[in-house]
């Protein structure tokens, strides 16, 4: 089985003029597979499956919520890489997961795992430059991505390695801190996405702390493209996949409305 | 330069690693900050001044050297010399002032104007509470819910000395869950503050740092026990819950013939029952289930309430160094009261752990010297044991 070529697929769909929009659903919470379907249906061009950890430090209080209630109503990574299997949505599923379940499951095992499960990408962030290098290896030799992140506190030396280490987009942390919904866009957003931009030719998504339709069209003005990650996961806790649709269309709308895609 | 491998309880290697534990496993944006904190501290280290300085507030402020107390009478009862050193009766009442003024000192240094902290029984926190009113630093303390409640007493003194204390209801709402927050504290706010870890555990530099912040435990001993003894200790025992204590006095005893023993809570026993695993920016030893999902320990201690260790404790476990049994919360009651009727002395619930490992063993030591130590007082805890015991 070959799965979805995830930097293709996102560079084929920015090179157009396109900007990507990457909605972040918690693997295991209620209705999370039609929230899946739901984003794609209303103009995702990824989707980031979280897999709920014990102990997520890079998250805020939204989705940190949410993995307790996936691990509490007996999700797995098993368990949520074998529902997976039942979408098919046209577009490469990316996950985002915490290194012990990486580690504990075993790297080359892992990464057969995700991409029998028709996984293109994997997203680990609690595992640094330094440390992803068995990881990285693994997954390459499994075509699974390793999307990395790149933080705005990387000197400029760093950030040429951190993009030549990563497959499929470059990870532009939004902020100084967790994930979770802001009243306005950091600007080291846009800053960060500016120096990738200017070291990297792969797509440059902005993820952490963009929090609604005007400020991901804010990061696009310089980032290729958006994660939605607390903004999507709370509406589906308190809406369901109705009210993902619903965020992800009006996202999908201001971007599109925003940035005139050229007709290749 | 750190170099290619390391010697036993010498430098990790450059990677963090003490064998194939430790390393540095945080978020990019953390990178940074834990690169700038080890060249601060290897600088600093080698720094006759920063030595000096950190010298005299141990001396001068918190009290140091701290003594030698045998105890002569649960001695004859057990059949063998047992030794304290007294960390107890350090300012704050715990060991963990000695890290503390060691980081807090640093971050002065390097520029920083705000400590972020976890704590669990609260001997961190007070300690963090007290170096930042020192040294003029804001202090912001987080500690599970579970604890705020059982170490009332610590809560209200890091209040008093004007730092904020924060209750964490996230998890298990103990000390794994306080650790957990106070580094997304300090993800969010990493260019102005220190983050002020509390144990011999966390990313690189945090195990190597904070342990040679507490080799004074051992050094002091060693010079100590020689002094009163002629001699080595036969055993050196030390509670373990992140393991800065028992790596403090096992530093001063890991060249001598001397057994190695830290004594884990039944509840939290990372090196007996934990496989290899990474959370919290070290791999270690932790107590997780099948999926890799760490696991709440269970301790009526909260300083040990906590399903890792620190990496070097792994190591010196995997290689026959050192030893890692457990004790359950009901010998660690017996032991507490057992101190402070024969000898007046009143343990924090941590090393009553020890002394309970050391009671019910004495039968396999007779004769011999055994050193604890004696990481803390028992005040903070006296409030809990009145229910326990039903006053
Ligand atoms: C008195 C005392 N001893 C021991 C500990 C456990 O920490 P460590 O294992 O790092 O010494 C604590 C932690 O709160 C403590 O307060």
């Amino acid at each position: 089985m070959t799965n979805p070529d995830l930097e293709g697929h996102l560079r084929s769909r920015r090179d157009t003029g396109h900007k990507l929009l990457v909605p972040y659903v918690t693997g295991g919470v209620n209705g999370w597979l039609d929230a899946v379907r739901a984003a794609v249906a209303s103009g995702a061009d990824a989707i980031e499956i979280g897999i709920p950890f014990s102990d997520p430090v890079m998250d805020g209080p939204v989705i940190q919520q949410a993995s307790q209630l996936a691990l509490d109503g007996g999700a797995t990574p098993v368990s949520i890489l074998h529902e997976v299997r039942e979408v098919d949505v046209g577009v490469p599923l990316v996950v985002m997961c915490y290194y012990n379940t990486v580690h504990h499951a075993g790297h080359a095992r892992f990464a057969s795992q995700l991409r029998d499960a028709g996984i293109s990408g994997a997203i680990v962030p609690d595992l640094p430059l330094e440390e992803s290098g068995e990881w990285c290896a693994a997954a390459d030799d499994a075509s699974v991505a390793t999307v990395m992140l790149a933080a705005p506190t990387a000197p400029d030396d760093r950030l040429p390695r951190v993009c030549a280490r990563a497959r499929g987009f470059v990870y532009s942390v939004g902020l100084l801190g967790v994930t979770g919904e802001r009243d306005s866009l950091a600007a080291t957003a846009t800053r960060l996405a500016g120096r990738l931009k200017a070291v990297t030719d792969r797509p440059v998504v902005v993820g952490v702390g963009v929090s609604n339709a005007s400020q991901a069209v804010e990061a696009c003005r310089v980032a290729d493209g958006v994660v939605q990650g607390a903004s999507v996961v709370r509406r589906l806790l308190e809406g369901g996949p109705d009210a993902v649709a619903e965020y992800v269309s009006e996202v999908r709308r201001a971007l599109d409305s925003e940035f005139v895609t050229s007709v290749s | 330069m750190s170099p290619s491998t390391h010697s036993i309880m010498g430098e990790p290697t450059e990677a963090g690693r003490f064998g194939e534990f430790g390393g540095r496993f945080v978020p990019e944006t953390l990178i940074p900050a834990c690169q700038e904190l080890e060249a601060a501290f290897r600088e600093a280290w080698a720094d006759p001044i920063f030595r000096g300085d950190l010298d005299a507030v141990l001396r001068e402020y918190a009290g140091r050297p701290s003594i030698l107390t045998e105890c002569r009478q649960l001695g004859a009862q057990l059949g063998l010399r047992l030794v304290l050193k007294r960390e107890d009766l350090n300012h704050t009442g715990s060991h963990k002032i000695n890290n503390v003024l060691g980081q807090a000192l640093l971050a002065k240094r390097m520029g920083k104007k705000r400590l972020v902290a976890e704590t669990g029984a609260g001997q961190h926190g007070v300690a963090s509470a007290t170096a930042a009113a020192l040294l003029g630093l804001e202090c912001k303390v987080y500690m599970g819910a579970v604890d705020v409640e059982r170490q009332a007493l610590n809560v209200f003194r890091m209040k008093l000395l004007g730092a904020e204390v924060e209750a964490v209801h996230s998890g298990s709402r103990t000390l794994k869950d306080a650790v957990n927050e106070a580094m997304r504290d300090w993800v969010a706010t990493v260019e102005s503050t220190h983050y002020c870890l509390g144990s011999v555990m966390g990313p690189h530099p945090y195990p190597w740092m904070v342990r040679e912040f507490h080799r004074v435990i051992g050094t002091e001993a060693r010079a100590q026990c020689l002094d009163a003894y002629g001699a080595d200790p036969d055993v050196v025992v030390a509670c373990v819950g992140g393991g800065s204590n028992a790596i403090g006095i096992f530093s001063g005893f890991v060249d001598t013939s001397a057994r190695l023993v830290g004594v884990e809570p039944a509840g939290g026993a990372a090196v007996g029952r934990g496989h290899p695993g990474v959370v919290h920016g070290m791999r270690s030893y932790l107590m997780q289930d099948e999926y890799g999902q760490v696991q709440e320990a269970h301790s009526i201690s909260a300083g040990l309430d906590y399903p890792g260790v620190g990496p070097e404790h792994s190591y010196l476990a995997s290689i026959g160094r050192a030893e890692y049994p457990t004790v359950t919360d009901a010998e660690v009651v017996d032991a507490f009261q057992l101190l402070a009727r024969t000898e007046g002395i009143i343990p924090a619930l941590e090393c009553a752990h020890a002394l309970a490992w050391i009671a019910r063993e004495a039968a396999t030591m007779q004769g011999q010297t055994v050193l604890m130590n004696l990481s803390g007082r028992g005040d903070k805890d006296v409030g809990q044991m009145m229910e326990v015991l039903g006053s």
